[in-house]
């Protein structure tokens, strides 16, 4: 299982927004450089559960171990400083500021920071487009923007939800490639993905949240002894 | 003598059409810089600072402590007046208007409303309504033959110092890397501080900046004016109307709408007096019919 490899826990992890209870303790665990998804129903829970990682959601309850310690009580301002780095599902691209102002608009916090020039390389779109403001942007642009925005801070893990929704098929397969190659470098990434064929490129390993319940976790290697049953909780 | 003439209105020599325009420059100098800061201060807080008239005028007894009590003249109170006007702000978002973010803007109106109601009241109760007078700096008490008209130094000092000022601040948001913290922050807040940027400590200077525009101005306006407890609300409402007309939160539409506003305001004067009191808010509601989000706003 190699806990030692364990770089977040989730433990009974409950969370409200306002008085609607809508976590009921989620716990599962991410291990150093793998890929781990989280599926499940639309509303299932899947993307208030990054947002409770994060706090985002600020009424939880529940552990959130980050190499061992609790950062359920760090302020959000100091969460990208643990190497935390969110690419949300709205992608939050600011239109006021330019595709550039968009990219340096994070600090930098991590030692493995892409820089300026490499991100341009992999995102030549982005590079045409920098002085572009950014809802000038296609969607899929705009993902991309939102991804190359975290790698330039050097987050070390990266929260990832929906990067796939509403995008053509020749884009998801870009962020595909892209994706695949953090991995290679060793991010660790947790992903959130409805395109359930998306996600099976990528997964190391998938949790299955429910009703805001964990209900199932298992390797991407079980995954086809799994399907039956996914099908049957999940609709697939 | 040229004259200049609106067919059915009006005709005036030229001179003092001119005359009028600067004075409308003048007034568009303070409507550019007061809204200027309520709109910086919208944009990020989401507060309608109805204290800013008051901080205005906070600003102009500053400068009329700092002379009357240690002796700091014009020029020292131009830079000290500001500082303290938007230290006091800064307090005063940390042991108030921090309590209502996130409620309905109704309750940060009523807030600095009735914070302004209270300056005022406890600065009528130990100076009265009268006024007191507050000198020109020597330097800029001549005035100036432009050939077309007059211009007294220190009314073209106001109307360039709020240039500068207003252009340094669009600058400021526009071009620089705080800039761009509060204008993303201004669109989403949480977002940016999950990146790791102080937003809390951000919507205290902004509102700490604002209020220390408000201060400028009224340093400026101490030795055109007089310095009164009632001169901030009188003057706070047709900013409003200036900063509605804009666009709320737009900084080039508080700046330029301030001008244009003002100039307008000036040459209604002119031509048609009596509706000259009344134009600015005239303009706002047509704004407001054909552009609710005002002429440089973006519908939310």
């Amino acid at each position: 299982m190699g806990g030692d490899r364990r770089l977040i826990e989730i433990n009974g992890l409950n969370a409200w927004y306002g008085e609607s209870h809508v976590l009921h303790g989620v716990s599962f665990d991410v291990r150093q450089g793998e890929t781990l998804t989280l599926i499940g129903r639309n509303g299932a829970g899947k993307t208030t559960t990054l947002r409770a990682i994060l706090g985002l959601v600020r009424k939880r309850e529940g552990e959130i171990l980050l190499r061992g310690q609790d950062i359920k009580n760090v302020p959000l301002r100091r969460i990208a400083r643990l190497g935390l780095g969110y690419v949300p599902e709205e992608r939050g691209i600011f239109s006021d500021l330019s595709v550039e102002e968009n990219l340096m608009l994070p600090p930098v916090m991590g030692s493995g920071a892409m820089s300026v020039k490499e991100i341009y390389s992999l995102f030549p779109n982005l590079a045409e487009r920098r002085s572009n403001s950014g809802s000038k942007l296609s969607g899929g642009e705009q993902q991309m923007l939102a991804i190359a925005r975290i790698l330039r801070t050097g987050a070390s893990i990266i929260l990832l939800d929906e990067p796939t929704e509403g995008l053509a098929p020749v884009i998801v397969e870009r962020i595909g490639d892209v994706l695949r190659l953090l991995k290679e470098r060793g991010l660790t990434i947790i992903l959130v993905e409805q395109n359930f064929h998306f996600a099976q490129a990528l997964a190391d390993r998938y949790v299955v949240i429910e009703s805001g319940e964990t209900i199932d976790r298992f390797e991407a290697a079980d995954l086809e002894a799994r399907m039956a049953r996914l099908s049957e909780q999940l609709g697939l | 003598m040229t004259n200049v003439c609106i067919p059915f209105l009006h005709c005036m020599p030229l001179t003092a059409l001119y005359g009028q325009l600067l004075i409308g420059l003048i007034n568009g100098s303070f409507y550019a810089l007061l809204s200027l800061g309520l709109a910086v201060i919208f944009g990020m807080l989401r507060i309608v600072n109805f204290a800013h008239g008051a901080l205005y005028m906070l600003g102009a007894f500053a400068s009329w402590w700092l002379l009357a009590s240690l002796g700091i003249g014009y020029w020292g109170a131009l830079v000290i007046s500001p500082i303290l006007v938007g230290a006091f702000a800064i307090v005063t978002e940390r042991l108030l208007l921090r309590r209502i973010y996130g409620l309905d803007q109704l309750y940060g109106l009523l807030l600095t409303f009735g914070f302004a109601l209270m300056i005022e009241g406890a600065l009528h109760y130990f100076y009265g309504s009268s006024g007191l007078p507050y000198p020109q700096p020597k330097a800029m008490q001549r005035a100036l033959n432009l050939g077309f008209m007059i211009l007294p130094m220190y009314r073209g000092w106001v109307v360039l110092a709020s240039v500068v000022v207003c252009f340094g601040t669009w600058l400021l948001i526009e071009r620089t890397k705080v800039g761009a913290y509060l204008r993303a922050a201004t669109e989403n807040a949480s977002l940016v501080e999950c990146f790791g940027i102080n937003v809390p400590l951000l919507m205290t200077l902004t509102y700490g900046f604002g209020a220390a525009l408000a201060g400028f101005a009224g340093v400026l306006a101490a030795p055109i004016y007089q310095v009164s407890p009632l001169m901030g609300s009188n003057l706070i409402i047709v900013v409003f109307a200036v900063v509605v007309a804009g666009g709320m939160g737009s900084i080039l539409g508080a700046i330029v709408t301030g001008y244009v506003l003002g100039l307008l305001e000036g040459l209604t004067k002119i031509f048609y007096p009596e509706a000259s009191n009344i134009v600015v808010f005239v303009v706002m509601a047509i704004v407001l019919l054909f552009r609710p989000a005002g002429l440089f706003g973006r519908s939310q």
